[in-house]
């Protein structure tokens, strides 16, 4: 597509292998999911490698799209940055329509007739994540082939209105056996926040018999623990003011452990104290510091 | 009365509140809510907010029943010049009926639906965006036809859009009080940032002459100036995308006639000084949307027209 007053707008795919259309991957939509970009150079890297040294199994084929929106990222805005609109919320997308449905749909069209599809996505919360994969429960949810990523978690959550707009969804319902990764921050680009990702997905190149690749079974797995939204504990900030974490993703917190304070921002003293309601491990904590009162700060998977 | 239907604290030092006004007199019991603000970048529905009540209260005497004014259901959108709500990059108008127990924007929306509920009708004013302009038009869902046209034909607007039942969408105000029983009408004019000071009077004139079909007003109405819309229904509006990107440029006015094969507006290259597209109506119509932005990519929207035969 051609733009007024910039370069043209393209969007790259790099395939491996030859034969049935069996993975596809999408990396940033937004332009601050340089950590989702950053992910899929990574992996366009080593299956560029891997197919040199004959590695991908005959008869399948990857494609890899690590970035469907780098205007955005150009300029850094999140959204598309005339008008401010998600290609996310555009699925499964319209060629006539408005630009991101355009867009969208140019993506789809590309990638719906995959077998599996994995989208490095991002939260509308802000924050950490403990790594997991993300299926909506659709009814099309493939939680075997999910645990395959060797991810500590797998999270079904049932779709919000907004889902029915996204590309995980329309997938699932297209029929591909499609997930969301999240193991990381926006804009971190360090080794340590993209090898988590990067490691499970090589695995589940391995475990679906895309690649026989010894290194990539070697990698060290979780025994995956499968989560709904009963599982987990969201805790509201009980009051407005300066968030004061205690704790990170990952961290075990026993029931009435201080896990944060909320600080009054002119005087520095407690205005909340915020204790876990469970015995259980942090899931996600908010990733900025202030907080609105009654806004989502922790969530907290209990231990049954 | 100044009230406060909601408020809650900011982090540093301020607080959040969602206010209404309300004017009551005689004995009717008939009540009709005005709601704007949704969007930050929304303004027609300021100076409406304050004509009505300036007009109101020149002639208190003439009222009977009760008229609220919610100006600004996005308070913190208006003042930073923000479409959604700033602190949570969200839609307002994609959260309804909210949760009293979410977060603080869906508190808001649930305190927002609480007090409007039971009102014998909700008007929710909208102005577009800052891409679009827009010819007073009510917009109703296909569902709420039969409740909601008759209402909307008394309201000065010069066009009336009934939806296709796939177009609800399920978490705006509108389909919130809808569904629960409170009748509510869409009207959008203008364009984003802007005020336009004759559609805004007219509108008023429109929500005075809709009060004294309800009963609630007793004084003059000027009828001459009462337009009858345009009913469009069943799938017969048209739309036109950007066929190229480059420059809008259009010296065509909405609320125009327009024929097949009329040109538009041109897509043209600042740098070249070349025309990329000539735009043309894709059928006979009313023309009652028609691109303020100039900027436009492919596929951008340009134009809307109701076809007619």
């Amino acid at each position: 597509m051609e733009s007024p007053y910039r370069d043209t707008f393209r969007i790259w795919g790099y395939r491996f292998g030859i034969g049935e259309k069996t993975l596809a991957i999408v990396g940033a939509m937004r332009g601050d999911e340089v950590h989702q970009q950053f992910v899929c150079a990574q992996l366009v890297s080593k299956l560029e490698s891997m197919e040199r040294d004959g590695m991908i199994a005959p008869g399948q084929e990857i494609l890899v799209i690590p970035s469907a929106n780098p205007f955005s990222m150009n300029v850094e805005k999140r959204f598309w940055a005339l008008d401010g609109t998600d290609i996310n919320r555009m699925f499964p997308g319209y060629d006539l329509g408005e630009t991101t449905q355009r867009i969208a749909s140019g993506v789809f069209e590309a990638i719906k007739d995959y077998k599996y599809g994995i989208q490095l996505a991002s939260s509308y919360q802000t924050g950490e994540f403990m790594p997991h994969v993300r299926l909506l429960k659709t009814g099309f949810e493939d939680v075997e082939t999910a645990k395959l990523f060797g991810l500590p978690y797998v999270y079904v959550r049932a779709p919000k209105p907004f889902d029915t707009t996204t590309l995980n969804y329309n997938w699932q319902i297209w029929d591909t056996k499609a997930c969301s990764i999240y193991a990381g921050k926006n804009n971190d680009v360090s080794p340590e926040a993209c090898q988590v990702p990067v490691n499970a997905i090589m695995r589940f190149i391995v475990n679906v018999g895309i690649a026989d690749f010894a290194s990539g079974a070697n990698r060290p797995s979780f025994n995956t623990i499968v989560l709904d939204d009963q599982d987990l504990v969201t805790i509201n900030s009980p009051a407005a003011g300066i968030f004061q974490n205690l704790c990170s993703p990952g961290h075990e917190v026993s029931k009435g452990e201080i896990i944060a304070r909320i600080i009054d921002p002119y005087d520095g003293s407690v205005r909340s104290e915020i204790a876990s309601p469970c015995d259980g491990v942090v899931f996600h904590l908010l990733g900025k510091p202030l907080t609105l009162l009654h806004t989502p700060i922790f969530m907290i998977r209990k231990y049954q | 009365m100044i009230k406060t239907i909601f408020e809650t604290d900011l982090p540093v030092d301020e607080q959040f509140s969602i206010k209404k006004n309300t004017i009551t007199n005689g004995s009717g019991k008939k009540r009709i809510c005005i709601v704007t603000g949704t969007h930050g970048d929304e303004l027609e529905g300021q100076f409406i907010c304050f004509q009505l009540q300036k007009e109101i209260l020149e002639e208190i005497d003439m009222l009977d029943g009760t008229v609220e004014v919610y100006p600004a259901l996005n308070p913190m959108g208006i003042d930073s010049i923000t479409r959604g709500i700033p602190n949570f990059d969200l839609d307002m108008n994609r959260i309804f009926p909210g949760n009293p127990e979410g977060t603080v924007a869906e508190q808001t929306a649930a305190a927002i639906v609480a007090d409007l509920s039971g009102a014998d009708l909700v008007i929710d004013i909208h102005s577009s965006n800052i891409f679009l302009r827009e010819v007073p038009q009510a917009r109703i869902n296909v569902m709420t036809a039969e409740t909601l046209v008759p209402y909307a034909r008394h309201m000065n607007v010069n066009f009336i859009w009934v939806h296709d039942a796939a177009t609800v969408l399920e978490a705006t105000l509108a389909h919130s009080l809808n569904s629960r029983g409170t009748p509510t009408i869409v009207v959008e004019l203008g364009v984003g940032m802007r005020i336009n000071h004759y559609y805004g009077k007219n509108m008023v004139l429109g929500i005075k002459n809709l009060m004294k079909e309800m009963g609630m007003w007793k004084g003059q109405v000027d009828s001459s100036r009462i337009v009858e819309p345009i009913v469009s229904q069943g799938d017969s509006v048209s739309f036109v995308n950007a066929p190229a990107s480059g420059i809008f440029s259009t010296e065509t006015h909405n609320e125009s006639i327009v024929e097949e094969g009329d040109s538009l507006g041109q897509i043209i290259d600042p740098l070249s000084g070349a025309v990329i597209e000539d735009v043309k109506a894709p059928c006979r119509g009313y023309l009652f949307t028609i691109r303020a932005y100039p900027v436009c990519y492919e596929g951008s929207l340009l134009a809307r027209i109701h076809r007619l035969v």
